[in-house]
């Protein structure tokens, strides 16, 4: 088609066909009606009118609709603001990778100034949601059907539930066969006829799905019929207990997910701290070093985001690990042995930091993106998912602890680390070069927090204030653990990370943080040495 | 001996004349305070409300300034900490002898300056939106009122998204818990029965949303549309949103509305996610006419950045600064009473296509857009009032305020007058 024709067919309608008359081997003459109408709607500005295109253009029938309502699902569909062609367009390096929606053949790269969106809002989403659900009842993958089934639990309709059974019979896939069954049961519930009822619920019995317990709920407060009422009693009761178990199941697994961060965000401390005794108040700022670099990380290699985050992990470990020797050599070292003035020296630092990241990165958060395989969630059932992002960073968390572990335990560092923090004095006598060991000490605590940094770049703000909201964890879970105990801080994270979920519900968020203080000052008061008390000589 | 005293004097008048060439430009001049948080917590928002507003008054001064004279901004950095506004207030007024301030954003910043604006009569332009309960002679609220922003969203989605459930999920401070008390009374008036109301509050900078995700899930599942109405305040908005969608919860199944999230906020995020959720504002960058497309193009060459984007806080600045602007020249001076009188009534153009107007309460009137998220970190507008909307000092659904009114006209000059009892509760 030449731009000269396309100029001439502002008007959409008549292109529509002008097209279908040019190709006419890619549709179904008898059926195009509907789609052409359809796609004659979607350039409405109301969307009461667009959903009506939709809806036209699902019953159509014509191969293409799949497409194209996915695409606009997606917001991926476009009008050429020349031509008025309705195109898809894929979000590219450069601009849009633009093809044409109905004869599906590329038209090059164009930038967002020559295309017109279909804009698209949540009712409208939502209808073409079913619409696709009603069209991928029939898919090739299981998948999809399954999708589809859920998608059309809540309104089911005599007709719909005519079309489930007729799929039941040839069904293969057994989630799906269960899908349906669920689906029909629910219909059967739904029913005004005894028997069908009675049926459905003896289905529905266990089933974890949120439609069946409110269809339940429902069913109880208008069933006659006592046998049942007490059986559909019964079964939600069922399916109460269960709910509240995998409830449970789940707040321990938050609890975990939390305590994986504290721990990730306390074991750089726990060396700086805990081994060479150093309040260092800059911890925060070295973990938001690390955030900083996986930031920039992505900056650099902004094709492959997940590479990108990998590569992160040993960078920002350099990188904090060299500020938190600079920090050691230029500042620490003249303060060892007087902690106040660490103390204060080391805030002035995070104040530093903080204002030279506002000054080079701007005050603003920056946006760190999440890869693909870190995004979404594990469905176990119905009601229970484990987000991957979460697993993920608990699974690293307790890595990067057994690396550290091994490495203070097994290599020559660690042993000269561990003689110089239980007598340093000995340790010199002994030729271990005890200042040396101070700074590679701080160094791998600051390193320790730059690699926390990155997880943490996947869970909240990069911005000048991540430190801060990290600092007074850390410390907590450092002196709850027991100063200078590896074990102490990876049990007192996981210990206060679940405590605290448990304790959310409950009190709420703000309460719960307040209660977990308290809870510490007192624990502290009863042991000061924390929950795994150095032994031997190092305590005194 | 005498060289020295020679050069004492000649030194003495130099410096005399020095002071006098000084006082001279001082007259010249017109000083602009602004009072906005460069360091601390708050700079990530701050900053760049202090960015407007000197480029309003380069742009002014292009203008050929006020009254013939040079705007001279005044910036002062009140670093987050809320004593310090007020200290830093008074050095404004009383040392620098601005002649007006724009400045704050927290309700906590504003409450502490009150008192000095109060006290040595001086004007403040606060341009974020707030809880209300609030008027003074001294403060111009170009931000929204609840009913410029809150009611307005929930009204779009009951009506049109039809919504029955509702989550009122905010950050523990003034702003969301007066709107989360004012929309509940609202809601209950609808006919919301109290168990599908679901109040939660979070720390500042609250990280950790499993739980509570979980929970709007859970409370979303119950067969009744369900909505969440958001007051939750800056940082702990990322991982709020984070978690939403790596639990899955889609903008068509529980909306999202936000009334404390702007495209500044969106620019920190990947927003695919989150492609559907709410905002309602006054103003989006979207919005497409030529003053909205002229004040962006200025700011992308002021900043000298193509990529940073313009937000509602910042339209306020905009109206409320072009209004004081009027208003000076109004009155022929920029004495602050004068000025007080001489602002009630005026209107000047806004960026979302129409004029806004100074009411007697010290509110404006705005118009209320809600808007999707996109996935390139815009608003798409999908809904907005039909005319503008005067906000409202004292909210009209809370026990105790719904009989105040704020009129600041003579002869009744009063922040909070009691229709009922004819008694005047306020300042004066």
């Amino acid at each position: 088609m030449k731009k000269t024709e396309r100029r001439t067919c502002r008007l959409l309608p008549p292109l529509v066909l002008l097209l279908l008359v040019l190709f006419p081997g890619n549709c179904h003459a008898a059926l195009d009606d509907g789609f052409a109408e359809g796609i004659a709607l979607l350039a409405s500005k109301s969307f009461a009118q667009k959903t009506e295109g939709a809806e036209k253009i699902a019953g159509s029938g014509d191969k293409r609709t799949d497409k194209v309502l996915r695409a606009f699902l997606d917001g991926q569909l476009y009008f050429t603001k020349e031509g008025q062609v309705l195109v898809y367009g894929v979000p590219g390096s450069d601009g849009l990778q633009v093809t044409d929606a109905l004869i599906e053949t590329p038209l090059g790269i164009m930038s967002a100034d020559q295309l017109n969106k279909i804009t698209i809002n949540n009712q409208l989403r939502g209808q073409l949601k079913t619409l696709l659900a009603r069209l991928s009842l029939r898919s090739a993958d299981p998948a999809v059907r399954l999708a589809g089934v859920r998608e059309m639990f809540a309104d089911i309709t005599p007709e719909t539930a005519k079309v489930f059974d007729d799929l039941r019979q040839t069904e293969k896939d057994d989630r799906v066969r269960e899908a349906l069954l669920t689906a029909l049961a629910l219909a059967g519930v739904r029913s005004a006829d005894l028997a069908e009822r009675k049926k459905g619920l003896v289905t529905l019995a266990e089933s974890l799905d949120p439609e069946v317990r409110n269809e339940l709920t429902r069913l109880i407060g208008e069933e006659k019929d006592k046998t049942l009422l007490q059986e559909a009693k019964r079964s939600l009761g069922k399916i109460e207990a269960k709910l509240s178990w995998y409830a449970k199941l789940e707040t321990v697994f938050f609890g975990l997910s939390l305590g994986s961060v504290l721990v990730l965000a306390a074991i750089g401390l726990a060396i700086t701290f805990g081994v060479i005794g150093v309040i260092n108040m800059a911890h925060g700022e070295l973990i938001m070093i690390g955030a900083y670099t996986t930031y920039v990380m992505q900056l650099l290699l902004p094709d492959a985001l997940g590479v990108a985050l990998a590569l992160s992990v040993p960078v920002a470990f350099v990188v904090a690990a060299l500020v938190g020797i600079a920090i050691e050599r230029s500042v620490i070292r003249f303060l060892y042995g007087r902690p106040l003035e660490t103390l204060l020296a080391t805030f002035g630092l995070s104040l530093i930091l903080q204002q030279a990241v506002r000054s080079i990165f701007s005050p603003l958060n920056r946006s760190v993106a999440t890869p693909a395989w870190m995004s979404g969630s594990i469905a176990i059932n119905p009601v229970l998912s484990l987000t991957i992002n979460r697993v993920t960073i608990f699974v690293f968390a307790m890595l990067v602890f057994a690396g550290l572990f091994l490495l203070l335990k097994k290599s020559s560092l660690g042993l000269q680390v561990r003689a110089v923090s239980q007598n340093r004095a000995m340790a010199r006598a002994m030729g271990v070069r005890a200042s040396r060991v101070d700074a590679l000490t701080f160094g791998l605590g600051s390193g320790i927090a730059g690699i926390a940094g990155v997880a943490l770049s996947q869970l909240t703000n990069v911005g000048p204030n991540l430190g801060q909201s990290y600092i007074v964890d850390s410390f907590m879970v450092v002196v709850f653990g027991g100063v200078g105990n590896l074990w102490g801080t990876l049990v007192g994270g996981l210990v206060l990370g679940v405590a605290n979920k448990f304790l959310e519900p409950w009190s709420g968020a703000v309460l719960a943080k307040i209660v977990i203080l308290v809870f510490i000052i007192l624990f502290i008061q009863k042991r000061p040495q924390g929950l795994f008390p150095q032994r031997g000589r190092a305590a005194e | 001996m005498k060289m020295k005293l020679l050069k004492m004097t000649l030194a003495l008048a130099l410096l005399v004349g020095t002071f006098n060439t000084q006082a001279a430009l001082a007259e010249e001049t017109i000083k602009v305070g602004i009072l906005h948080s460069l360091s601390g917590t708050m700079a990530i928002s701050e900053t760049t409300l202090k960015d407007t507003m000197l480029m309003l008054i380069e742009e002014q001064n292009k203008k050929g300034g006020l009254l013939g004279k040079k705007l001279v901004p005044v910036v002062v950095d009140p670093a987050s900490n809320w004593p310090l506004f007020a200290e830093k207030a008074r050095e404004l007024i009383q040392k620098e002898k601005v002649a007006a301030t724009f400045g704050c954003w927290t309700s906590v910043s504003r409450k502490s300056v009150l008192p000095v604006f109060e006290e040595l009569n001086s004007l403040l332009f606060y341009p974020v939106q707030y809880e209300g309960e609030e008027s003074s002679l001294n403060v111009f609220y170009t931000g929204a009122a609840p009913n410029q922003q809150a009611i307005p969203a929930v009204d779009y989605l009951m009506n049109e998204i039809g919504a029955k459930r509702w989550v009122l999920a905010g950050t523990d401070y003034v702003y969301p818990r007066t709107t989360n008390k004012i929309l509940e009374a609202y809601l209950k008036s609808k006919g919301v029965a109290a168990e599908d109301i679901m109040i939660n509050y979070t720390p500042f900078g609250h990280s950790d949303w499993q739980s509570i995700v979980a929970d709007i899930k859970k409370f979303g599942s119950a067969g009744k549309k369900t909505a969440v109405v958001s007051t939750i305040n800056g940082d702990a908005n990322v991982p709020f949103y984070k978690e939403l969608g790596n639990q899955g919860i889609k903008a068509d199944a529980i909306p999202v509305v936000a009334f404390s999230v702007g495209e500044e906020e969106l620019s920190g995020i990947d927003t695919k996610p989150l492609v559907g959720h709410l905002a309602a504002w006054n103003y989006f960058m979207s919005v497409n006419n030529p003053a909205n497309a002229a004040f962006i193009k200025t700011w992308k060459a002021f900043i000298k950045n193509d990529k940073r984007v313009t937000n509602d806080p910042m339209e306020a600045h905009y109206i409320g600064f072009n209004m004081w602007v009027k208003a000076v020249e109004k009155a022929g001076t920029t004495d602050p009473k004068a000025v007080q009188d001489a602002i009630i009534g005026v209107a000047v153009p806004n960026l979302s296509g129409g004029y806004s107007a100074m009411m007697p309460n010290h509110h404006i009137t705005k118009p209320v857009l809600i808007g999707e998220i996109q996935a390139n970190g815009q608003f798409e507008t999908v809904w907005q009032t039909s005319g503008l909307v005067a906000g409202d000092a004292w909210s009209d659904y809370l026990e105790g305020s719904k009989d105040l009114i704020s009129d600041w006209r003579k002869p009744l000059s009063c922040g909070a007058y009691n229709v009922v009892t004819h008694k005047c509760s306020g300042t004066k």
